[in-house]
């Protein structure tokens, strides 16, 4: 059986791992479950997960992409790792401060700044 | 055998689908909504909520309401006309009391993964009505009240 092709784009700057969605609309269940497998693997592969999840490329997303995000942001932090947000469209960031999930996670505007906050 | 009916009454743009939990239907669904906001001039602001409230109305039929079986359908209705969208959702479960659902903005349920699809709905959209027994949630996007 050919394997999945992954819903994610990823590379390492430092020792941040930066996460890009290949998906323009993350709405369908299976997509869901299958990006919130593929960050549950990279969250586990290191001891202190640093990631930084970029939605330059997102234009829709739906409650249930919220709840892999909060998943995701509670794995990290079992592991006292960081997970930032990057360039989520405003249209998406009104989605985070209407559901107040911009007080769990650490969004930025630029992903530089993203990467500079891991310190 | 799922159902498609369309039309145009007295300037209005009027669909009503029967839906499989088929992502391909579901989008089609949306991309003929969207064009037709388009071209009465619905800002993308209206889009983007009319959007997000069909898609999480729809899934939360088939998911929740359907309680995933894959033989069951969701009833789509909408009307569009210049002013405003009405949109209606009937899945085949029992129905629910919306009421019942937890806040998902208090704090306590702000690290639970589930739980913000009707929450945001009534956010975006103007009015969300869910009818006895809860199986039909009915909601309008009214242009005059979003600007």
């Amino acid at each position: 059986m050919a394997a999945q092709a992954s819903r994610l784009k990823v590379s390492k700057v430092g020792v941040v791992t930066q996460v890009e969605f290949v998906d323009r609309n993350i709405l369908d269940e299976s997509n869901i479950q299958q990006i919130a497998d593929e960050l549950a693997a990279i969250v586990d592969a290191v001891p202190t997960p640093m990631i930084m999840i970029r939605f330059g490329n997102v234009q829709h997303l739906s409650s249930a992409a919220l709840g892999a995000l909060i998943t995701i942001n509670n794995r990290v932090k079992g592991k006292d790792g960081k997970l930032r947000l990057a360039e989520i469209d405003p249209q998406i960031r009104e989605v985070f401060k209407i559901t107040k999930l911009d007080k769990i996670f650490q969004i930025f505007d630029d992903a530089d700044d993203a990467q500079n906050s891991f310190g | 055998m799922n159902s498609t009916e369309s039309g145009r009454s007295s300037g209005s743009f009027v669909r009503k689908v029967e839906l499989s939990f088929d992502r391909a239907q579901i989008e089609g669904l949306q991309s003929d909504v969207a064009r037709e906001l388009s071209s009465r001039k619905f800002d993308d602001g209206a889009a983007f909520a009319v959007r997000l409230a069909i898609e999480e109305a729809i899934v939360n039929g088939f998911r929740h309401g359907n309680a995933g079986d894959p033989g069951k359908t969701v009833q789509f209705e909408c009307e569009i006309t210049e002013d405003m969208i009405r949109v209606e959702v009937v899945d085949q479960g029992p129905g629910f009391n919306p009421e019942g659902i937890p806040d998902p903005t208090d704090e306590a349920n702000l690290e639970v993964p589930s739980g913000r699809g009707i929450m945001l709905m009534r956010a975006y959209m103007t009015e969300v009505d869910y009818l006895p027994p809860g199986n039909r949630v009915r909601m309008i996007y009214d242009r005059s009240a979003s600007s």
